[in-house]
């Protein structure tokens, strides 16, 4: 119910107008808005590639992917009241930095 | 238990709430969203369905014993079982979380739990399309790059949630 609604309310058009061109706040900013959103996986693809054609870094661009599809804000309450809130906790902020360190491996291994 | 049940009822309560403000607000919107909400509903009774029906066979043969021979601690082939499982795993996450509580109760690490929902990220079907869009070398390297994240992370939380 939550993530419809959060999909219903939030344009397209928004995640292309908050990153700044330059890497490293744009990693953390693509982590946290990948964060945020819910959604299918498809849409994440088609929200990197548009931000690709916009002049956004790779690497950012992986953190927004990786995110959306490791980190639950939205399931979170559901997350930490079957797992414990510790737990819940944890997995996800690790993940958002795992999702900047997965974002520039990948990048390093293709050498771009 | 009993902390946890009520914290679900409070987040179900914010939820309507927040429709409810959505609906003063725009009623096409609430209108959208309910909408989808009903889809993502009929596509998660099928899965849920399956869920319930592993649930069972888990609870009926999945023993404390046999988790602690097979998968408790950091051998390998509990890490392969749990990033095969997240990858080939269908549904939405949280259909998930029940299950694996299940199993935590029997013994299952922190670690092989957060291994798993890493690893349900990577999924196969939406492969082909990630591809499209991004080439099948940056797919190769990143799908292999996150399953060697997810046994990191996995290792991390282990640490963290013995302390």
């Amino acid at each position: 119910m939550l993530a419809s609604m959060i999909s219903t309310i939030i344009p397209s058009s928004f995640y292309t107008t908050l990153f700044s061109r330059n890497v490293f706040s744009d990693s953390l900013i693509g982590s946290a808005i990948g964060s945020i959103s819910a959604g299918n996986p498809v849409t994440s693809y088609i929200l990197g590639g548009e931000l690709l054609k916009r002049g956004v870094s790779l690497i950012a661009v992986t953190a927004f992917i990786v995110a959306w599809v490791t980190i639950g804000v939205i399931q979170f309450p559901t997350e930490a009241a079957i797992l414990g809130r510790r737990f819940a906790l944890l997995r996800n902020v690790s993940s958002f930095v795992f999702a900047i360190l997965v974002g520039a491996g990948t990048v390093a291994i293709l050498g771009l | 238990m009993g902390k946890r049940k009520s914290f679900g009822w409070w987040f179900l309560l914010a939820v309507i709430l927040g429709n409810g403000i959505v609906f003063l607000f725009s009623h096409s919107a609430f209108t959208t969203s309910i909408n989808l909400f009903v889809k993502i509903l009929l596509r998660v009774i099928p899965v849920l369905a399956i869920v319930f029906v592993l649930m069972t066979l888990t609870n009926y043969f999945i023993t404390p014993k046999f988790i602690k021979k097979h998968l408790k601690g950091s051998k390998l082939k509990g890490w392969l079982i749990f990033i095969a499982g997240g990858i080939l795993s269908t549904g939405p996450i949280y259909m998930w979380y029940p299950l694996l509580a299940e199993l935590n109760k029997k013994g299952l690490s922190f670690g092989l739990i957060s291994c798993f929902l890493y690893n349900r990220a990577i999924k196969i079907p939406w492969l082909p399309l990630a591809v499209a869009y991004f080439g099948g070398a940056y797919v190769a390297v990143l799908t292999a790059v996150m399953i060697v994240a997810s046994i990191a992370q996995g290792l991390l939380i282990n640490k963290l949630m013995t302390k």
